[in-house]
């Protein structure tokens, strides 16, 4: 009797079966099953995240997956956002477009974070993918809008262009120019990054004019309101859309433009820009309030009652950004009239005043915590809170998933007791038992690390400042945050004695970062001996770690896990501690 | 403690100040020469500094602005240049420009603002990309140097590091680039 089993089925089943499969857990969860599934999984494997582009080199992903269409790549570690990280440190994507200019003449999305993006990287990919159709370049810097040129010349299949939060060289801006007349597939643009010289408003005009299926459009700041009736009257099918400066003076027809443009725009559920806004030309965007599901003001200097007025009108919030003018008068109404709202975000006006300029507490944020069962995601600038309010926080919105409060003050204990706000950030772990990311601030003991390692399971970002006493907090959320994949420290008084003990953990994580902590040189060099497979990389701008002593503390620490090795493309001021560099030194 | 007020000390006390001015009027003036932009403090520094300066507030002085803590508050850099400047403009805001050297593939960035003028940067420039610029004259630019200071002015034309005085260079320099001395040549031959 044939015995037959289930690894008979035909290969063409199981790729069929396997192209259900999206998300990557469960794609790798299923190469590891058998030998054959490891084939069949890779050969038809689409798409790719790398979470840190030093983890794994490009020659090894092109060697396992031959076929890849979409790839994402995240280079410098994430306090590179506030220049922790000083330039020149890498996250370099030219030699993964080199390596897969040749691999994958097929690729179609290119979503890039943090890194460093040349121009020769953006020729060589405008020339190596012709069916490119989404590139996302986040954070990114390095390049020009002479880069920009060459993309938008040749790829004739490009629907999506993001360069949110890039810092890109102004050049010319005749960029635009060059996509030729017959491109007509943009969908979502966005230049809200770009200077002044980096758009020919004409030609934006004319590209707008001819892309039927454009639905997100985030322009930048140089654009005059006085234009936006006209691009607006062109895209009226568009679903998100940034404007520029919102400040001119008052003239009625400029004003009754924009209010009918608005109008027009029968499926407008996002809005952002707003930079420099005046309350005057507010009312322009009522028709289309009651719709807005996503809302963007955090550039906006509107202060209350027009700032609260405009919130009011609406209702079907889902995301809100906005800067902390809106006080807690404003968030009361915010939770009393958006009852879908998910994630809400409030930035200083003013994070460097000794005083506060606004009348914004922990109060705005309990109340929105009442008014808004959904509430997922928050992120909240304040100068005071308390452990009541953070306990009241927490029972009102077991389903956060994100929350990160800065107080702007680092070590500013609870106002109204005093203590330390270990119990109230406590609370927040213990009842949210989905949150996977957090931030800390204000006064900590190593009592809250302690309910962190204890609670926090499913936590995977952490991010610390100025907190804790001892190297004991280290170690509870190092043995006990059992999802944790990236910990990002400051200014901390952790030392060795954690970080050696729960060397393993490291090999779990994706990264973590230490600086202006107490790790000293001796036991970097002891990690990079004992793990081979992480790598211990020291920055200091102070000079080579060699001329120091085993004692001295590290400036900055970025431990990674990787199977590439270690790097070689790192500036004078970053040393890897591998076991070539402990044993020459020893 | 009643003593003093009999013996009038405050007529034979020694004090900074104009006599018949008090010491609140002195504290009162704010101490704008105690403003630092020390971002660069080091945290240990900037901690002890942000305890005694709220120590020593009194009601009557005007607060010391806090020494900055680089990355803190966790605030990207292009959402501190949108808020709207208070009293002081610039105080806070640096000039920030890339530097860039022949040679070396890695850009860094300086700011302006912390040098009081050439020879301060020069030096900077030396240690941050490890080269020699040399002997500086108006006359013949940077000589017996490899590598040489240029930058890139608002009109977009390259100009020796030196040719302008110091407050006109901060005030117009977009970007900076160290050179090899061979290409340089041609640059700031002005006479």
């Amino acid at each position: 009797m044939q015995k037959k089993t289930a690894y008979s089925f035909p290969e063409e089943i199981l790729e069929h079966v396997f192209s259900f499969i999206l998300s990557d857990k469960d794609r790798n969860a299923a190469s590891v099953v058998c030998k054959s599934w490891y084939e069949i999984e890779r050969w038809c494997r689409r798409k790719i995240f790398v979470g840190n582009c030093y983890a794994v080199s490009p020659t090894m992903v092109i060697r396992r997956f031959p076929d890849i269409r979409s790839i994402e790549l995240k280079g410098k570690p994430h306090f590179a956002d506030f220049n922790l990280v000083p330039d020149g440190w890498g996250g370099y994507v030219l030699p993964w477009i080199s390596k897969m200019a040749g691999a994958y003449p097929w690729l179609e999305e290119i979503r890039l974070k943090r890194m460093v993006v040349t121009d020769e990287s953006l020729e060589l990919v405008a020339k190596s993918f012709t069916n490119l159709q989404v590139l996302v370049l986040f954070s990114c810097e390095g390049f020009s809008t002479d880069g920009l040129a060459a993309i938008a010349a040749s790829c004739k299949n490009l629907r999506e262009l993001d360069l949110r939060d890039s810092e890109v060289d102004d050049l010319s801006g005749h960029w635009l120019n060059h996509f030729p007349d017959t491109y007509t597939s943009l969908v979502s643009l966005n230049i809200s990054c770009l200077g002044s010289d980096d758009v020919s408003f004409s030609a934006l005009e004319r590209l707008v004019g001819r892309c039927p299926n454009l639905r997100r459009l985030l322009l930048n700041r140089e654009v005059p309101l006085d234009k936006i009736a006209n691009l607006l009257s062109r895209a009226p099918q568009l679903i998100e859309f940034g404007t520029g400066t919102y400040a001119a003076e008052l003239r009625s027809d400029v004003y009754s433009n924009l209010a009918e443009a608005f109008c027009n725009c029968k499926e407008l559920k996002s809005l952002s820009g707003f930079w420099d806004a005046v309350p005057a030309y507010l009312p322009v965007i009522y028709s289309v309030c009651s719709r807005l599901t996503s809302l963007n003001l955090s550039y906006a200097p509107i202060q209350n009652p027009d700032l609260t007025k405009l919130v009011s009108q609406c209702p079907s919030l889902q995301r809100m950004l906005v800067l902390d003018y809106i006080e807690d008068s404003g968030l009361e109404v915010l939770a009393s009239s958006c009852k879908d709202l998910q994630e809400l975000r409030v930035f200083p006006s003013d994070p460097f005043g000794e005083e506060p300029n606004v009348s914004l507490t922990e109060k705005g944020l309990v109340a929105v915590s009442s008014g808004c069962p959904k509430l997922q995601s928050v992120l909240y600038f304040c100068r005071q809170m308390s452990n009541a309010a953070l306990v009241t926080i927490a029972q009102n919105c077991p389903n956060f998933t994100r929350f990160r409060l800065c107080l702007l003050d680092p070590k500013i204990a609870d106002y109204r007791t005093l203590q330390p706000l270990d119990v109230g950030f406590g609370a927040i772990v213990e009842h949210c038992k989905d949150l996977r990311r957090l931030s800390l601030s204000g006064l900590l003991t190593d009592c809250v690390f302690e309910y962190i390692g204890m609670h926090a399971k499913k936590l995977e970002m952490l991010s610390v400042a100025f907190a804790g006493e001892s190297d004991l907090a280290l170690h509870h959320v190092l043995s006990g945050c059992e999802s944790l994949r990236k910990l990002e420290i400051m200014n901390c008084p952790f030392g060795d004695k954690a970080l050696l003990a729960n060397a393993a953990k490291l090999e779990t994580m994706r990264s973590l970062w230490m600086s202006s902590c107490s790790v000293s040189l001796g036991a970097c060099k002891m990690l990079g001996q004992k793990m081979p497979r992480l790598n211990i990389e020291v920055m200091d701008e102070k000079g080579p770690p060699d001329s120091r002593a085993e004692s001295d503390p590290v400036d900055k620490l970025y431990i990674y896990r990787s199977v590439a090795g270690p790097r070689f493309d790192m500036p004078p001021f970053v040393w890897t501690m591998d076991e070539d560099f402990a044993s020459e030194l020893s | 403690m009643a003593f003093e007020k009999d013996l009038n000390l405050d007529a034979t006390e020694l004090r900074l100040g104009l006599p018949g001015t008090s010491d609140e009027s002195a504290k009162n003036q704010t101490p704008a020469t105690l403003r630092s932009n020390n971002k660069r403090a080091l945290p240990e520094e900037s901690m002890s500094s942000n305890a005694t300066a709220s120590k020593n507030c009194d009601q009557e002085t005007a607060p010391l602005p806090k020494a900055q803590v680089v990355g803190w508050p966790p605030i990207r850099s292009y959402r501190k240049n949108n808020l709207q400047p208070k009293k002081s403009e610039g105080e806070i805001s640096g000039i920030y420009v890339k530097v860039s050297m022949d040679g070396a593939p890695y850009l860094r960035k300086i700011d302006l603002k912390v040098f009081k003028g050439y020879p301060e940067l020069l030096k900077a420039l030396e240690d941050m990309f490890k080269f020699k610029a040399g002997e500086y004259s108006e006359r013949e630019g940077y000589n017996g140097s490899e590598f040489v200071p240029t930058y890139e002015d608002k009109d977009g034309d390259w100009m020796l590091v030196g040719d302008v005085p110091w407050e006109m260079f901060t005030n117009s320099c977009k970007k900076l680039r160290i050179m090899k001395g061979s290409e340089a040549r041609g640059l700031g031959c002005v006479v």
